[in-house]
């Protein structure tokens, strides 16, 4: 008995001795990042750098157009994929009706969710870039990126409507609503938190998102308006961090926008937590 | 009597699982018909088809007629949802939803295209006595229907389904998942409800059954083996099973 219980005494040690272990190493790695991240990039943060393009002629350097740039597309590319994704989780859930179909493309959106941005990428480059004519432009990223993104959007809805409990489905339609009524006015309400947090997922995704955009939305630094932007070249903060880091070699600016798109991510994680939380709440 | 409701040879299939078999019955108006049976004998099946929830279930095969005011149910000219307006259903468990109280029974008038605000309160109010629940209510119309305790909420949810103002109620065991008070609370309403309504309740409890219905339908795997007065059926029995379920030796 002794010696059973000493054996597992020491096994249990060691192996909460490991698992501390992992769990430092995981918090040093990410202290570390941040740290040195924002050491060396919070100095290159200028009002030069917020506020101006980058212009021989002028000899500036700025990242104004890549802000606006990444404003843009992300509300060219949720103004196309929201209703197109909820729209089509609550087909998916709600009303169709053939179980073994839904599942296939249950499993196909799944499937999309996990592929590589590159490949969306390229298809966009080829499918809108070239077929359709638009180029590098606002335009060809962001519906390359509403492609990208709709699986999330489809599988986030899909899974926030089921878990409205069917007894109010069932309430509803016991009363003579039609299905549309069910769905908009006791289904949707009590799904909203999940498709939100759903929602700033995928906007979280944009922002940091560069292989995509590269040969779509091209690495364009020009102040432009939004309509402007939707047919010229326009790098988002990606991308542009991506192009300092590596063709201009400019790895101050490239710290800087590192910074910025951390808080960046900061605040929509922190956007998420609250409005789940806030929605939640309501009812 | 007259039979407002009635099923003619009714059948109907889950997959391959015949859950109901040639069920004949009449539902007299401004009775309370009682179905009884034990678990899984297809009572609560019947129930649901009596307004068509089971169209909601995939692999659903139905054969026969449900006769609603001269109208089989199943003509396709028939809107389900003028059916569901008419022939309410209040469920098991109770499912107000998650908003006001007050907006929970303004929900199916609302649905039926009312919308000015003073029709819309005395119908409230009006259902809410109805639904004897307006005296516990009436200080908190604005508040979540889900603050109130579960009886209160299954009789929210008739108040609710009164709002429409039916012609047929249905109750599936609507009384299983509250307590005794509350629970007769719910019987002397449904003694009360008949004389504007018609009911047809599902019911686990003989008790029950012999205290609140006027008729019974005994049901026994899918199969509807007697139907008569309440009376009868609990004093003299025309089938051995109907006996030996009542009596209480199986089930």
């Amino acid at each position: 008995m002794e010696h059973l219980s000493l054996k597992r005494r020491i096994y249990d040690r060691g192996l909460r001795a490991l698992l501390y272990l992992c769990g430092a190493i995981t918090c040093v790695l990410l202290i570390f990042l941040i740290a040195y991240v924002f050491s060396r990039g919070l100095g290159g943060i200028t009002w030069e750098l917020l506020s101006t393009q980058t212009s021989y002629i002028n000899d500036t350097t700025g990242i104004l157009p890549n802000i606006l740039n990444t404003l843009y597309i992300i509300l060219l590319a949720m103004v196309i994929v929201l209703p197109l994704g909820v729209g089509s989780a609550i087909y998916l859930t709600e009303y169709a009706a053939n179980r073994r179909l839904v599942a296939l493309i249950e499993y196909a959106t799944e499937t999309l969710t996990g592929i590589p941005s590159i490949i969306f990428g390229l298809v966009g480059m080829l499918f809108f870039g070239q077929i359709f004519g638009l180029q590098y432009s606002l335009l060809a990223g962001g519906l390359t990126l509403v492609v990208m993104i709709l699986p999330t959007i489809v599988r986030t809805t899909q899974e926030s409507l089921k878990t409205v409990p069917q007894s109010y489905r069932e309430g509803a339609l016991g009363l003579g609503a039609g299905k549309w009524r069910m769905v908009r006015t006791v289904v949707l309400p009590n799904a909203i938190d999940g498709i939100v947090t759903g929602c700033i997922l995928a906007i979280g995704r944009i922002v940091g998102e560069s292989a995509a955009l590269l040969f779509t939305a091209g690495m364009g630094g020009t102040l432009n308006s939004f309509f402007d932007a939707l047919t010229s070249s326009s790098g988002t903060l990606s991308v542009a961090l991506y192009l300092y880091s590596g063709e201009y070699a400019d790895t101050r600016v490239a710290l800087a926008i590192a910074v910025i798109l951390m808080i960046i991510t900061f605040v929509i994680n922190l956007a998420a937590a609250l409005a789940g939380k806030l929605l939640k709440k309501k009812q | 009597m007259d039979a407002i409701l009635k099923t003619e040879h009714l059948n109907l299939w889950y997959g391959d699982n015949h859950a109901l078999k040639d069920v004949t019955l009449e539902m007299p108006e401004h009775q309370v018909t009682a179905l009884i049976g034990p678990s899984g004998c297809g009572k609560s099946t019947f129930l649901k088809t009596l307004d068509r929830m089971n169209d909601l279930i995939p692999g659903v095969r139905i054969e026969g007629k449900v006769i609603y005011r001269n109208q089989n149910i199943f003509d396709p000219q028939v809107d389900v949802t003028w059916l569901r307006r008419h022939v309410g259903m209040v469920f098991q468990k109770p499912n107000p939803f998650p908003m006001s109280i007050y907006d929970n029974i303004a929900y199916g008038p609302r649905t039926h295209g009312i919308r000015g605000k003073k029709e819309l309160d005395q119908i409230v109010e009006k259902s809410l006595r109805g639904a004897a629940i307006w005296d516990e209510v009436k200080d908190r119309l604005k508040k979540s229907a889900l603050s109130l305790s579960g009886g209160q909420q299954q009789r929210i949810c008739i108040a609710r389904a009164l709002a429409v103002e039916p012609d047929v109620l249905l109750m599936d065991e609507a009384t299983s998942a509250l307590d005794p008070i509350s629970t007769s609370k719910i019987e002397d309403l449904i003694a009360d409800l008949k004389k504007t309504y018609t009911i047809v309740i599902v019911t686990h409890n003989m008790q029950q059954a012999t205290r609140v219905s006027d008729r019974c339908a005994f049901f026994l795997h899918g199969e509807l083996v007697e139907s008569g007065e309440t009376e009868q059926i609990f004093s003299v029995p025309k089938d051995k099973r109907t006996e030996d379920y009542i009596t209480g030796r199986f089930g």
